[in-house]
């Protein structure tokens, strides 16, 4: 079984979180980190390839220096990595970015295309369905269970209304819940053998994608301003020393709560 | 300015969220609605009374389902018979996934989490928080058609007691699309107290680390008197019940104290519980993004502080 996953850097929960005035672009200078998320697409297409035999490629599209993050996922055992890294496409929104990684993706012929729940930075929890659209396959998202056979996947997921269990065949594009598993950690072998899995950076015209379909020329989306949302006044935020317990019955003696 | 209004509807019924987006778009211009699959002429007919003036309907066993991509043909096929400016959504499960297949169909531009929407001059402005709510985006699309999922609880609906035409369009589907196939949908009964109408509610996240954990939030709900609500991350892993879920696809409450224990504070979480009186949540991690809207935000272990607090609360009332 062939399984691709796409997984993206995203500036590490540490950093402070900001758009560039001058871009109107999210400011990806500081630390990267893989969103949290896409750990759980990575570990359900393991568990995938350790049922049945294949291989797993990571797939992702961003600034050069993401290739350090994407070793976490190699680490984890996950075979290879493909970049996909190209000034022309910065600035890329869904339809840009979902142009990109359909042709990424038609090159490598998978028959599983794993997405995680959401990216932090983006928080849209949609690329998915555009990259299924644009690959003409099949799509079943935030899965919180899954079965793979040979031919078909099968997954729960809950929605405002209940729970569906979806059943679509291979070739398909699961996009998984953060409830599906555990992430493993890498083991130190797997730290040490990460560096040198095969890790490819490649440009827009590697996939043939097109210039024009990326980054801003390609986006139909654009920021016209930022502001500071409204600010909420009397938060008050301490560090457990002890005696949290005593200071949150303060509070809500305070309040009036109790 | 033409909206066309994705109307998702279960049991015959249009859902609140999408009738809140249908009263804005009125609101911006001429609004018409879309209903898709399973008796569509007939609920298509109630939008009337909620704005539109006329509701676009596609009936087709392809559509019977809840399942995205025939709703991205169906709404393609609208689009392109009546015409439109906007397409706008109610989030959802089912909503993002046919406003990204749709906005890939038409390499249109689609903006999410979606709070406001304002016409100034021939354009279109949405107002969405971004990076975890912590900055306002003023965004826009550079071409029509323009696509935008409003964020869960935004908007709510206006009856204007009007009625609708109902007009019937033709689809025709994909092989890709229809490859897909619901096999069973699963309810969960509701049990215990609906933690709707409590003034106190004790929520956890996977921060209890098992289900075992649940008896810390128990336990403190029985001293101040309040139920106990979960996370999605823990109902999806079998540790709580779902009818105990808040958030977007769980339940909207806004009780007087909202105590949240391991708890992240996900997007879609908070939008079930920011209409909270106070907030006090505790998380081991200081950049939680919890924390930036949480009344009192205590940094530290729940394992070591709850059992505490319980105690202290129990002494408290006598
Ligand atoms: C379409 C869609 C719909 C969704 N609908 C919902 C919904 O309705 N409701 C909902 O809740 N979510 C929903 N989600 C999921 C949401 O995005 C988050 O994944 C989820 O809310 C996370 O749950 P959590 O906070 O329990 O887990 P996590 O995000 O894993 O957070 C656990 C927290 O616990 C803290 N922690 C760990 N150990 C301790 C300790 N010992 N002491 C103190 N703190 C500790 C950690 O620091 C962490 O912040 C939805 C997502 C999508 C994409
Ligand atoms: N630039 C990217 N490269 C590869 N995969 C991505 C990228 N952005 C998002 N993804 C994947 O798409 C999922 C949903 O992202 P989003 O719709 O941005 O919230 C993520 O969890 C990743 O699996």
């Amino acid at each position: 079984m062939k399984i691709v996953v796409c997984v993206k850097q995203v500036p590490d929960a540490t950093a402070v979180k900001r758009i560039d005035p001058g871009t109107n672009r999210l400011d990806r200078s500081g630390e990267g980190a893989l969103n949290t998320t896409d750990l759980n697409a990575v570990e359900e297409a393991l568990r995938v390839k350790e049922a049945q035999g294949g291989e797993v490629t990571l797939l992702c599209l961003g600034p050069a220096k993401a290739m350090e993050s994407l070793r976490k996922a190699l680490a984890m055992g996950a075979d290879r990595a493909v970049l996909v890294s190209d000034d022309a496409a910065a600035g890329s929104d869904l339809v840009a970015t979902s142009h990109v990684l359909a042709k990424a993706l038609e090159r490598e012929q998978a028959d599983l295309v794993f997405f995680g729940q959401q990216s932090g930075d983006a928080d849209g929890a949609v690329l998915w369905s555009a990259v299924a659209e644009r690959l003409r396959r099949p799509v079943v998202s935030q899965v919180a269970e899954l079965t793979v056979d040979g031919t078909a996947v099968t997954g729960k997921r809950q929605t405002e209304f209940g729970y569906d269990v979806i059943r679509a065949p291979l070739p398909a594009v699961v996009a998984v819940s953060d409830a599906i598993n555990e992430p493993r950690y890498p083991s130190l072998k797997g730290i040490m053998g990460a560096k040198s899995k095969p890790q490819e950076t490649v440009s827009l015209a590697d996939v043939g994608a097109d210039a024009s379909a990326a980054g801003e020329a390609g986006s139909r989306t654009t920021v016209l301003a930022l502001s500071p949302p409204p600010a909420k006044s009397g938060q008050v935020r301490i560090e457990d020393d002890g005696t949290a317990a005593e200071q949150i019955v303060e509070y809500l003696v305070e309040k009036r709560l109790i | 300015m033409k909206s066309l209004v994705f109307l998702e509807h279960a049991d015959g019924a249009i859902t609140k969220g999408s009738l809140g987006v249908l009263g804005k778009a009125a609101a911006l211009g001429e609004a018409a609605g879309v209903v898709l699959g399973g008796g569509a002429a007939d609920v298509a007919a109630s939008a009337g009374a909620f704005g539109a003036s006329t509701v676009y309907a596609v009936d087709d066993p392809a559509l019977a389902a809840p399942l995205p991509q025939p709703r991205v043909d169906a709404l393609e096929a609208v689009v392109r018979h009546a015409g439109a400016d906007n397409v706008l959504f109610a989030s959802s499960v089912l909503a993002a996934d046919v406003a990204a297949g749709l906005a890939a169909r038409l390499d249109a531009g689609l903006n999410w989490d979606v709070v406001d929407l304002a016409v100034d001059g021939d354009a279109l402005v949405a107002k969405r928080p971004a990076l975890g709510d912590t900055v306002l985006v003023d965004a826009g699309w550079t071409s029509t058609p323009r696509l935008a999922l409003v964020r869960s609880g935004t908007f709510d609906p206006v009856e204007s007691g009007g009625t609708a035409t109902v007009e019937t369009v033709t689809a025709e589907f994909q092989d890709f699309s229809t490859q897909a196939e619901l096999v069973e949908q699963l309810q969960e009964a509701a049990t215990g107290p609906s933690i709707e109408d409590a003034d106190t509610i004790v929520a956890g996240g996977r921060g209890l680390g098992a289900p075992e954990g649940f008896q810390l939030c128990e336990g403190l709900a029985e001293a101040l008197g309040g139920a106990v609500a979960a996370t999605r991350a823990v109902v999806d892993a079998g540790w709580y019940p779902y009818s105990t879920q808040v958030g977007q696809t769980g339940k909207t409450v806004s009780p007087r104290l909202y105590v949240a224990l391991g708890i992240s504070g996900a997007i879609q979480h908070k939008v079930g519980m920011q209409g909270s009186g106070v907030i006090i949540a505790v998380n081991k991690d200081p950049n939680a993004p919890i924390f930036d809207f949480a009344d009192l935000g205590v940094v530290g272990d729940l394992h070591t502080i709850v059992p505490k607090l319980t105690e202290l609360v129990r002494a408290r009332k006598g």
